[in-house]
């Protein structure tokens, strides 16, 4: 029997108070936020953040981002991971643009770890918002993994010019180590989308 | 060690395309750039698991999880269905959120201006995780249709948005459920995106089997994931 893929729909505007309630202030629970890692996690603190930013250059103030990683050992908390991960570390984040005064996505993990050694480290980003009719994926690499970087298959198959719209780049503050990571949706600098 | 597996591709003749220009929002937002192909490793076939001790019994019923002191009002309904994998296979533990509309057509979202009513006992949230027949039931009230900006006199049709991961990231879906006979679904944009031939999957069926007598009419509605995913294959190194 083949049957055909339910077709995919916007998020809407709307999301808020179904998937990030608490993060947006509404009375509901949520099963995932942007703490994806808590202090018992082992592995580098890191924060990452950034706008995600529309074909006129504005940031949008309504995306909803989802991040999917490995724990610091390069290890999924799923069965077909047979490496037992982390049991304190889910490795997936949630969080919604229209919260942060400046409209940006922000989550707090650890740093990943190479998942297979041929990989080099890297988080899977879903991004969704009204007027995406189709969630998009790409990837978030890390700027001081310059040498990993190289060897990885997959920023390797993406066009030299582009690669470096799926590079964090690696930063201090007052807080600790943040990377930035915008997500350009068009335009010159748009992000690299992947056909997963 | 690196398990493959297989997994069939996203199928672009069922799914809406990026840019869709009778859906004003989508010019901007939607990637312009052909997308790049990726052949899914351990990332891709790995995903977020929440299973059944991630939700209670009463997050899956819209009209008492956030009810104060009353019942919502509206039309009571219920929504069940099976998750299924493109080959038939239910797909089990999987997570669905939903969230809609009260049935004045009002969303509690701070955004919504529209001047229809909240309604003290209805937040209009729910999840629930599938059972090993890939069964999910949800219990709410009928949403309302409502106005939107995207042109002069939109109405957005009757629907309740639905969120799922299945197994992996690779099958995660985010669409929306809509009623039979609705007069708005021939002009609504974001319906209309979906490829003709697919769109009509959006579309629940009213079931006498489901309606509860004196209480609440039945709608089914079964979603096909990406998939299947569960075909492990050694890969040599």
């Amino acid at each position: 029997m083949k049957l055909r893929q339910t077709p995919s729909q916007t998020v809407g505007p709307y999301f808020a108070y179904g998937l990030t309630a608490p993060q947006y202030g509404y009375p509901f629970t949520a099963l995932a936020s942007d703490q994806v890692a808590d202090e018992l996690v082992p592995g580098e603190r890191i924060r990452i953040a950034g706008h995600v930013i529309d074909g006129a250059g504005q940031p949008i103030p309504d995306a909803l981002i989802e991040i999917w990683q490995a724990d610091s050992e390069g290890r999924y908390a799923h069965p077909s991971d047979g490496r037992a991960s982390n049991q304190r570390f889910r490795g997936f984040g949630r969080f919604g643009t229209g919260t942060d005064s400046e409209h940006r996505f922000i989550f707090s993990t650890i740093k990943p770890g190479s998942v297979d050694g041929v990989q080099a480290p890297h988080i899977s980003v879903i991004v969704f918002m009204r007027g995406l009719l189709t969630h998009a994926y790409t990837r978030i690499y890390f700027s001081d993994e310059a040498a990993a970087n190289e060897r990885d298959p997959v920023l390797q198959s993406v066009p030299s010019e582009r690669r470096g719209t799926l590079i964090a780049e690696r930063g201090q503050t007052a807080t600790g180590t943040l990377y930035h990571f915008d997500i350009h949706m068009q335009g010159d600098e748009e992000t690299v989308f992947f056909d997963v | 060690m690196t398990k493959a597996k297989t997994l069939p591709p996203r199928d672009w003749e069922s799914h809406p395309p990026y840019i869709y220009p009778d859906y004003r929002s989508t010019p901007l937002r939607g990637p312009k750039r052909p997308l790049v192909p990726l052949k899914a490793t351990l990332s891709e076939l790995t995903g977020p698991v929440y299973g059944h001790e991630s939700v209670a019994e009463i997050d899956s019923d819209l009209t008492r999880n956030s009810a104060r002191n009353g019942e919502p009002l509206g039309e009571r309904i219920i929504v069940t269905g099976r998750v299924l994998d493109e080959s038939g296979k239910p797909v089990p533990n999987t997570l669905i959120e939903v969230w809609q509309a009260n049935a004045a057509g009002r969303y509690v979202h701070k955004t919504d201006q529209h001047p229809a009513p909240l309604d003290p006992n209805f937040l209009g949230a729910g999840r629930c995780v599938t059972d090993q027949e890939g069964r999910y039931r949800f219990k709410t009230v009928k949403p309302g249709a409502y106005p939107w900006p995207n042109h002069f006199n939109a109405w957005r049709p009757n629907h309740i948005h639905m969120s799922l991961f299945g197994p992996t990231i690779a099958s995660r879906l985010v669409t929306q459920m809509y009623f039979p006979g609705d007069p708005l679904l021939a002009l609504d944009p974001i319906y209309q995106s979906a490829p003709a031939g697919a769109r009509e999957r959006l579309i629940s069926e009213f079931s006498l089997e489901v309606t509860e007598p004196n209480y609440a009419l039945g709608y089914t509605f079964d979603i096909v994931l990406r998939g299947p995913h569960e075909t492990p294959m050694e890969t040599p190194r």
